[in-house]
């Protein structure tokens, strides 16, 4: 684990998804913010507890979070993409204060705002793990590499939270788009939770 | 008649409890301190500030798929921050967020840009199609504010409800 952003290797994102799906075996919730992060948690295979955001840009973490207080036996993810990470800073802060256990922000930090056509963001030179770390998240630090970025996940659904972990982006775009279904989106989640019980027809 | 109803943060208190609202996110005002005072001191609810208010309509939204209701507390500006995020998430996936809004800004406030600020409330909810209701009498505020929770939730849609000075005494200006 690094503090720092010195030889942190660029990983693709869709890779470190699929890497996160395939260790989710108690049926966790996952909020996948605007941007791409939300397209590649979609093409990393659809599961119940998969939420997807379509705007409210900054939302994942606050999203998670409210899972995560609703439901604190649950193991909760947010992925967040630096620009909208940037659109609400303060989260972080209320995150630290709440501090639920069962929280994980995984950001992924391409530098760039990807989806709208790569454009730089105004922090391209920011450390998210130092801002994190100074919000009160004591823990938070960046995977240098595929194999510690899983080491850190397994250390995160083993132990209590809330765990920030930073992974720096290579420039690949998504594997594939979300589908955009507001309210199925919502309904199957709600399922995935287990707040909705009925069977649904056909 | 209204000499014997208890005030109107104890009434609210109360229809928050019997409808099961336990988590109150707020960015504070004035108007609001005993209410909010009142929520902290009972354990019942889970009560805490947020950075910005659209951080607060996030936590319900996510609180709310996952069998918690809650309210956000704030004021008119803060109101006036969120069209964007209620556009894009209560409203398009079909989430009862509550919100309990102090109105600034109306019968007798000191500063131009609250004045401003409220004037556009209305017209954005109004636009957002969404379900709002002013409390302006301490005999119908339990039955406004408990009908729009029960609406809100059996409609799964957003709702709001604003509290006029004719009702909290607003923020008193001295002459
Ligand atoms: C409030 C708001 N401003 C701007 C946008 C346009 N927008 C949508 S996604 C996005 C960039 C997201 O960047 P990031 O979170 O870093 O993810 P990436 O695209 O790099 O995956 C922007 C600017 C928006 N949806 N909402």
């Amino acid at each position: 684990m690094s503090g720092t952003t010195h030889n942190l290797k660029r990983m693709y994102r869709f890779d470190l998804t699929t890497r996160l799906v395939a260790k989710l075996k108690q049926e966790e919730a996952v909020i996948g913010g605007i941007g791409h992060s939300n397209f590649d948690l979609w093409a990393a295979g659809h599961r119940p507890q998969n939420f997807y955001m379509l705007g409210s840009m900054g939302l994942a973490i606050p999203i998670a979070m409210g899972v995560a207080l609703a439901q604190p036996a649950r193991k909760t993810f947010a992925l967040e993409g630096d620009g909208s990470l940037l659109m609400e800073l303060g989260c972080l802060t209320t995150v630290a204060t709440q501090a639920p256990k069962n929280l994980i922000i995984i950001l992924f930090d391409n530098g760039i705002y990807q989806i709208t056509g790569g454009q730089p963001t105004p922090g391209a030179g920011a450390d998210y793990v130092a801002i994190a770390r100074a919000c009160g998240l004591a823990t938070a630090a960046w995977a240098a590499n595929e194999a510690e970025f899983e080491r850190m996940l397994d250390n995160a659904l083993a132990t209590d939270g809330p765990h920030f972990i930073g992974c720096k982006l290579d420039a690949q775009g998504p594997k594939a788009q979300t589908e955009r279904d507001p309210a199925q989106i919502r309904d199957r989640f709600m399922r995935g939770m287990g707040t909705k019980k009925n069977r649904t027809l056909g | 008649m209204t000499q014997s109803l208890p005030p109107w943060h104890e009434i609210v208190l109360n229809v928050f409890k019997v409808n099961e609202v336990k988590l109150i996110t707020y960015v504070p005002d004035n108007v609001l301190k005993p209410l909010i005072q009142a929520l902290h001191a009972d354990p019942y609810f889970t009560c805490f500030p947020t950075a910005r208010e659209e951080e607060a309509v996030g936590i319900l939204s996510g609180a709310w798929m996952a069998g918690l209701r809650g309210m956000l507390l704030m004021q008119t500006s803060g109101f006036a921050t969120l069209p964007n995020v209620l556009a894009s998430l209560p409203c398009a996936f079909q989430i009862p967020v509550m919100m309990m809004i102090s109105e600034r800004g109306t019968l007798g406030e000191f500063n131009v840009g609250q004045a401003a600020v409220c004037r556009t409330m209305r017209p954005i909810l109004d636009s957002l199609a969404m379900e709002h209701h002013t409390v302006s009498r301490l005999d119908e505020c339990e039955m406004i504010v408990d009908r729009t929770i029960r609406q809100a939730i059996m409609t799964q849609a957003p709702a709001a409800l604003i509290l006029s000075p004719l009702l909290t005494g607003g923020k008193v200006v001295a002459r």
